[in-house]
């Protein structure tokens, strides 16, 4: 259902303020060539973002367009949703705001299933504040706030969602520019909390963090691209699959007695799927796509519903019998 | 009107008139009595049906709880100590009294934590039953008070409360404890003899809230009739008293606390500006009854958010604000710590919402039950950069319906974040409220732009300053806000200097300008001048009239503003406190608004100032007072 607009209707006539390079530049022109895709009219969209560099965002869309505070985007989004749903309501956050200073706000927007479309733009670094490490950076990692190396183990924001119950999870690049349209529809097409973890290169403070998934010669070998009801195949022959070796997944090269229905199926409804593959790490390939889809009630949906419920069962508030309700006495 | 221990206890004798041969009743103007008992023995509902039933017998009344914070201390500890203190009276009430004429003290532990407050030849009530060697232990006490003299300048009644509910209700087939737990209704019996109390509302009141339980029903109705019963035949009280009713102005009332007055009022306010309610918070004690009360209004329409925690409590309103709801948040002194940040993006984005600050005794966690009035500087100050906002504050637990309604009206009007002010004192404590016609009102006007020819997120008003409420669905006005500074008109990102100052200045204007909502300052005492005036703002207004009135009885000049706009002031409050010699500021805190008003007035006003998490007591005020005309 594509509307009549075009990409260019939904950019906004401020200039984008990102450093050259910057891997935003592409989720933003993603995000605005796919919104006439989605037959929403521009003034039934809003994106609402936090603080930090992916929280400019929304200031770029030729929507509605709220940049609040560090990390509370999805209450903001919340009260916004549950009051006004016929709105088309987008959160727009990084590793920092979302996972740091919001963690709290991103689990229970997840866990209560708003109907919102959640993208986390994750550089894992913090890049406004020029280059500490954030919640999503390496162990070991090496900027001006931790000169010896961070000692804390990073959030995996994939496992985090999950963990939250989430009811749409997924992975995508800000270079693989044909997955993440994929993605952006599928998170759009949800009811529910969609949460898409964007990895984007942060060219001054963290550039080459995902070289491995974006370098043209060796990205194959490394990325795991997720597609439902097929098996788990990667490498740039496709020569290589998941196999579970009892509980534990294993790269195994197909050929010389291994075939493809030796290999783990890919199944979106299935979280303790999801998990394992969130859980993916070296010498496992890195999973984009989706890890989990399902359909379960949403949080706005359900409150509007309790309104509607009582509205049907009370009649509409009536102001006057309210306030005399109880004892009440006259005073001649 | 709360009187003097003297004048209560020296009251008029009258001739017996009817009720039972051998007994007198005797005339009282004012009575006070405190119920008070382990926190699970009932006392707040004893409290609030013998409130209701005073309400019916036409007197003026005010109450005020004091519970812990422990929902369950350990039994008989002074720590489980939970109280229910009501004034009601003849004449005008202000306050729920000084000092309890009559206390009512279900167990050691109660009488050792409320004797202090109970004047030389004051009532006391105690349960025989309960002053066991083991309950007595638990109080700390060493020895029986009931027998070892300590309470001889006292009226002491022991009743065998216990005793006497058990044989009431031998015949209910209730297991022990659960008899046990109608002694409250007993109490509540006796005392509504006594005082000659109708028992029909708390009849209707029981048959009501035990409808599916009809044994436990009975079991009340019994423990309620065996202790009016119990007051007219026993031979232990020589007589009954009458508390005449007040001359009260023609209306229908009800009786209300605080909290639920703050909740009528935002749906009251919503439902004038035609648009649905909505509600962010977080629990905390004082506050969550206003969350409880609104989440039962779903009809109006009302969305309570109970959210994950204070910050996204009041962000979750800015959210349904930037959609066009009625969007209030509500709290108490902690939570608004964490909601300020986004205060101040509300501040900046110039959206319409409430935020309720329903103070409580602190630092940090402080009290969480008792009221305090240390956190104005904070609603006037405590945000960082210059972000100015309206603060408004409720005097009375049934004023908190029109402050509620007023806040909303201003937020939405000049599109700015509205503080409201009450207190844990307010918000529990409970007054009569003359029911306001909903017709008359105020208007609450919500006017959406719709129109895109010339429309900026930033044009002003002309008078109000107020920028468009344009919400997000209309076509043609797509538009983004945000906490970057803005720039004027346009709201687009801003770093200019001049720019920046000019909307911190416009900003400061559109507050300043609210001034005009603001009636002219009323002077209660000499209107024209005289020796002392006291100002005070808040839950304070019934002690400060109290004492106020009883002085100028006393031929003293001595006068009282009330304050229920603190941010912006009004504009004649300078010129009206310097008709007076001497300013006295009254506050629950260390001197906050006396800082304001030497600030903005040199005035260089005395402080009376009390932080113990109790409200003043009238007569802590009279004796400042009197030092004050002396100094």
């Amino acid at each position: 259902m594509a509307s009549a607009l075009s990409r260019k209707d939904f950019v906004s006539d401020q200039e984008v303020r990102w450093c050259p390079g910057c891997g935003d530049y592409a989720i933003l022109a993603q995000v605005q060539k796919q919104m006439p895709e989605f037959g929403v009219p521009r003034e039934k969209t809003v994106f609402i973002s936090g603080i930090g560099c992916s929280s400019r965002f929304p200031y770029y869309m030729n929507t509605y367009g709220f940049h609040t505070i560090h990390g509370r985007a999805p209450a903001f989004a919340t009260g916004l949703k549950v009051t006004r749903p016929d709105l088309d309501v987008w959160v727009v956050t990084g590793d920092g705001d979302g996972l740091s200073i919001g963690g709290n706000h991103l689990i229970h927007c997840l866990r209560r299933n708003v109907d919102l479309k959640i993208l986390l733009f994750n550089n894992k670094i913090y890049g406004l504040t020029k280059g500490q490490y954030s919640p999503t950076s390496e162990v070991g990692k090496v900027t001006k706030s931790t000169p010896a190396g961070s000692v804390d183990f990073p959030f995996n924001p994939i496992t985090v969602a999950l963990g939250s119950h989430a009811s749409f999870v997924c992975r995508t690049l800000d270079v693989e520019q044909k997955h993440l349209a994929e993605m952006l529809k599928r998170a759009h097409a949800h009811r529910g909390a969609s949460f898409i973890e964007i990895l984007q290169n942060c060219n001054i403070f963290n550039d080459g963090a995902f070289n491995e998934l974006t370098d043209k010669p060796i990205k194959a070998e490394h990325q795991l691209v997720l597609e439902h009801g097929k098996p788990l195949i990667f490498g740039k022959n496709r020569d290589k699959g998941i196999r579970m070796n009892g509980m534990r997944p294993e790269v195994v090269q197909l050929g010389n007695g291994v075939s493809e229905s030796d290999l783990v199926v890919h199944d979106e409804t299935n979280l303790a799927l999801a998990f394992m593959l969130g859980n993916f790490e070296p010498p496992l390939p890195t999973p984009i796509g989706v890890f989990y889809a399902t359909s379960r009630p949403t949080f706005d949906a359900a409150m509007n519903q309790q309104l509607a419920d009582a509205k049907a069962k009370q009649g509409p508030g009536d102001l006057d019998a309210l306030l005399k309700r109880g004892d009440v006495w006259t005073v001649k | 009107m709360a009187l003097p221990p003297e004048a209560a206890g020296g009251a008029a004798q009258s001739s017996s008139i009817g009720g039972s041969a051998a007994h007198k009743r005797e005339r009282r103007d004012s009575v006070v009595i405190r119920f008070a008992g382990d926190s699970g023995d009932g006392m707040q509902l004893a409290g609030m049906q013998f409130t209701a039933e005073s309400a019916l017998a036409g007197n003026d009344i005010a109450t005020l709880p004091d519970f812990p914070a422990e929902i369950r201390a350990p039994a008989g500890t002074i720590a489980g100590v939970s109280g229910f203190q009501v004034n009601f009276s003849s004449g005008e009430v202000f306050t729920a009294g000084d000092e309890p004429t009559v206390l009512v003290a279900m167990n050691p532990a109660a009488l050792k934590a409320n004797l202090d407050d109970v004047p030389p030849n004051g009532v006391i009530i105690v349960d025989k039953e309960a002053f066991s060697d083991a309950n007595l232990k638990r109080a700390g006490y060493t020895s029986n008070p009931l027998t070892d003299h300590s309470l001889d300048k006292y009226q002491v009644f022991t009743v065998d409360i216990t005793k006497l509910t058990t044989t009431a209700l031998h015949d209910t087939g209730l297991n022990n404890r659960a008899v046990f737990r109608c002694r409250n209704l007993f109490v509540l019996g006796m005392l509504s003899w006594l005082y000659q109390r109708p028992i029909e509302s708390t009849v209707n009141w029981l048959e009501g809230r035990f409808k599916k339980t009809p044994e436990v029903l009975n079991a009340n109705l019994k423990a309620l009739r065996a202790g009016y019963a119990y007051g007219e035949t026993t031979e232990m009280f020589a007589s009954s008293y009458e508390v005449p009713p007040a001359r009260i102005v023609p209306g229908t009332y009800r009786n209300i606390t605080g909290n639920t007055a703050t909740a009528l009022g935002f749906v009251a306010a919503a439902v004038k500006a035609g648009r649905p309610l909505f509600l962010g918070s977080y629990p905390i004690t004082p506050a969550s009854d206003v969350l409880h009360d609104l989440a039962a209004l779903k009809n109006f329409p009302v969305y309570t958010f109970q959210a994950e925690d204070e910050i996204a409590g009041v962000s979750s309103a800015i959210g349904a604000a930037f959609g066009g709801a009625i969007a209030i948040t509500t709290t108490s002194g902690p939570g608004m710590n964490l909601k300020a940040e986004a205060i101040g993006l509300a501040v900046k984005t110039e959206l319409p919402i409430v935020i309720t600050d329903i103070q409580r005794a602190g630092p940090s966690t402080g009290m969480p039950t008792k009221p305090e009035q240390a956190d104005l500087l904070m609603a006037l100050y405590g945000r960082h950069g210059e972000s100015p906002l309206p603060v408004i504050a409720a005097a009375t637990p049934a004023d908190c319906f029109e402050c509620a309604y007023e806040a909303v009206r201003i937020a939405v009007k000049y599109m700015t974040p509205v503080i409201l002010m009450t207190d844990g004192q307010l918000a529990n404590g409970a007054e009569p409220w003359l029911l306001p016609e909903t017709s008359r009102l105020p208007e609450i006007k919500v006017d959406f732009r719709t129109d895109p020819e010339g429309f900026l997120p930033y044009i002003r008003d002309e008078e109000t300053l107020s920028r468009p409420w344009a919400i997000p669905g209309t076509p043609g006005l797509e538009h983004r806000i945000g906490g970057l500074s803005g720039e004027d008109r346009t709201g687009n990102v801003s770093y200019s200097p001049a720019n920046n100052e000019l909307m911190v200045r416009t900003r400061a204007r559109k507050i300043a300008g609210i001034v005009r909502e603001i009636p002219p300052t009323e002077i209660f005492g000499d209107t024209n001048g005289g020796e002392l005036v006291v100002l005070g703002w808040g839950s304070t207004y019934g002690s400060i009239r109290e004492a106020v009135k009883q002085l100028r009885g006393k031929g003293k000049s001595v006068s009282h503003i009330h304050l229920r706009y603190l941010n912006p002031l009004p504009q004649d409050l300078g010129d009206q406190l310097r008709k007076f010699r001497k300013v006295m500021v009254a506050e629950m805190n260390m001197g906050q608004l006396i800082k304001v008003v030497r600030a903005d007035y040199l005035i260089d006003a005395i402080g009376c100032n009390k932080i113990q998490g109790r409200p003043f007591k009238v007569s802590e005020l009279t004796n400042r007072i009197t030092r004050a005309l002396e100094d």
